[in-house]
């Protein structure tokens, strides 16, 4: 490899270079591109362009606090905790695989055996601060229980009012009026998705 | 009692022009805001009465109560006065002008112009001129350095394209003989044909150019360029002071737009079945969009390369028009 090759390291094969308009080299070159750019009507192209966006009306506005925005279902905004559809029990098991699995660390749970022997959530946290919405938490779940929401209108004073479990569980009140979506948003199952599960073989 | 009946009349006249033309410069901000946002694919102004209309109102109330700010170091006085300079010598440059055709109200012939003097061109002329005092003392008043950048740039530009127009309107004049407005529009009294824009092309299209400039509107606005120098001139008002810089500018726009309809595209005569005066308001409405249109079109021009376009390229032209017509007369 030669010098020259070193220097010339930032033109990749596929590179077109463009040289655009040449500079005018002397005066009465000046005066000609001057002539030239005056009586081709550039100027009026643009107001035609500006002039037909207007006549088309084609607004793009979204008048914001009357009309909301539709987010993708897959869209991985602040997180909800799904409840069972038959007891309106919480879903999770406390299997910790999301604490687990928390690239950004922000999940903390508490689990405790409760007087039936079984497993139960007493604390779940998520540290809004720290979180990064990659949606691992929602993928790993294998209860479905944590999924990711589409409300993305997050304000608050401290970022520490979104992290507790009773602000992410269903309220019981929305559960009995039957409002919970099964799968709503991210880490949800797809629709079809009793179509694309195949049955396991049992037979051998 | 003549002459009360005159003084009555004019008194009249000059308070139904300033409140009107106030209050077309103050629905010119919100039909700008529209025409902006239309241009742009927005709605502009929604929330305030319907469709937006009452914005106006709104926005005015804003200015009245706002804080009125001096900056310490400020020259208490002429900063004061200066945004009173720039509203006045706009409303003040109208007194001129005639809007339209005479008309008959219970008897009594009513001319729409303040007062009908044998300069006028030159009277609005020169007006206009004074209210580049308006953005000067403004700028070097206010103690801060984009506000004296900007007030250096309205010098230079506005001053330097008061040579364009003057040189642009001797043209038409050397025809016409007059400098009455009520003359040079009777000049183009005999429909299309006659208009000046036909026989002064040239003229029309660089008094419309120093018109932009001097109205400090788009393509040439380097003065309050805030992408250049914050909001030149005006970076330190605030409230009403801000305004009446904003209702001159407004004012000076329909004083333009007047003038170029009369000037150069017939005036107030009517055509064919049209009467005058609704071709006037035609006329003055198709420019003020046009200021508007053209603000939303066109990218800024560099203050070195509007020097070079004002001395180089329309001084000449105009002085080549000039000679042009006057070989022709002879």
């Amino acid at each position: 490899m030669e010098l020259k090759d070193f220097k010339q390291r930032n033109i990749s094969p596929g590179y077109i270079f463009l040289e655009g308009e040449k500079a005018p080299e002397n005066g009465w070159q000046a005066f000609q591109k001057v002539v030239k750019r005056t009586l081709k009507g550039e100027l009026f192209v643009g107001l035609w362009i500006v002039f037909r966006e207007m006549i088309r009306f084609d607004i793009h506005t979204i008048q914001y606090p009357a009309e909301k925005m539709e987010m993708s279902p897959r869209y991985r905004a602040i997180h909800r905790l799904l409840r069972l559809f038959e007891s309106g029990s919480e879903r999770c098991i406390g299997c910790g695989l999301c604490e687990k699995i928390c690239i950004s660390n922000c999940i903390r749970m508490d689990t405790h055996i409760d007087e039936k022997s079984r497993k139960m959530v007493s604390e779940y946290s998520i540290n809004f601060g720290r979180c990064i919405f990659c949606g691992y938490c929602a993928e790993v779940c294998p209860e479905l229980a944590i999924v990711h929401g589409v409300e993305y209108e997050n304000a608050s004073e401290q970022r520490a009012h979104f992290g507790l479990k009773e602000d992410m569980l269903t309220p019981l009140d929305t559960f009995r009026a039957n409002e919970q979506k099964e799968f709503p948003g991210f880490g949800a199952l797809s629709d079809n998705a009793d179509e694309a599960v195949k049955q396991t073989p049992l037979a051998y | 009692m003549f002459e009360t009946a005159v003084l009555v009349e004019t008194i009249v006249k000059a308070v139904i022009v300033v409140a009107v033309v106030a209050g077309m410069a103050g629905f010119a901000t919100f039909i700008e805001r529209k025409v902006l946002a239309f241009m742009q694919r927005r709605l502009g102004p929604m929330n305030v009465g319907p469709y937006g209309l009452l914005q106006l109102a709104a926005d005015g109330i804003k200015l009245f109560t706002k804080e009125d700010i001096v900056p310490q170091n400020a020259v208490k006085p002429i900063f004061m006065i200066a945004p009173v300079i720039a509203a006045t010598t706009a409303f003040v440059a109208m007194a001129a002008v005639p809007y339209f055709p005479e008309f008959t109200l219970f008897g009594y012939v009513i001319h729409p112009i303040i007062s009908d003097i044998n300069v006028a061109l030159l009277y609005v002329m020169g007006v206009a001129s004074v209210g580049i005092y308006g953005p000067l003392l403004a700028g070097m008043s206010s103690a801060n350095k984009w506000s004296l950048l900007g007030a250096a740039r309205a010098v230079v530009q506005m001053l330097s394209f008061e040579v364009v127009t003057g040189l642009s309107v001797l043209a038409p004049i050397m025809m016409i003989g007059s400098l009455s407005l009520i003359d040079i529009n009777d000049y183009q009294s005999d429909g299309l044909t006659s208009w000046l824009i036909w026989k002064q092309p040239l003229a029309f299209i660089l008094f419309a150019m120093a018109g932009f400039m001097e109205t400090n509107r788009a393509p040439f606005d380097t003065i309050e360029f805030e992408a250049e120098v914050v909001a030149g001139y005006a970076t330190e008002y605030s409230g009403m002071r801000w305004g009446l810089f904003f209702i001159g500018e407004y004012a000076n726009m329909i004083t333009i737009s007047v003038l170029v309809s009369i000037l150069f595209m017939g005036g107030y005569n009517s055509l064919w079945f049209i009467p005058g005066a609704v071709m006037m308001l035609v006329k003055v409405s198709f420019w003020v969009f046009l200021f508007l249109w053209v603000r939303a079109a066109w990218p800024h021009i560099r203050p070195d390369q509007l020097m070079w376009v004002c001395w180089k390229v329309l001084m000449p032209l105009a002085v080549i028009n000039i000679l042009i017509t006057g070989f022709v007369l002879i």
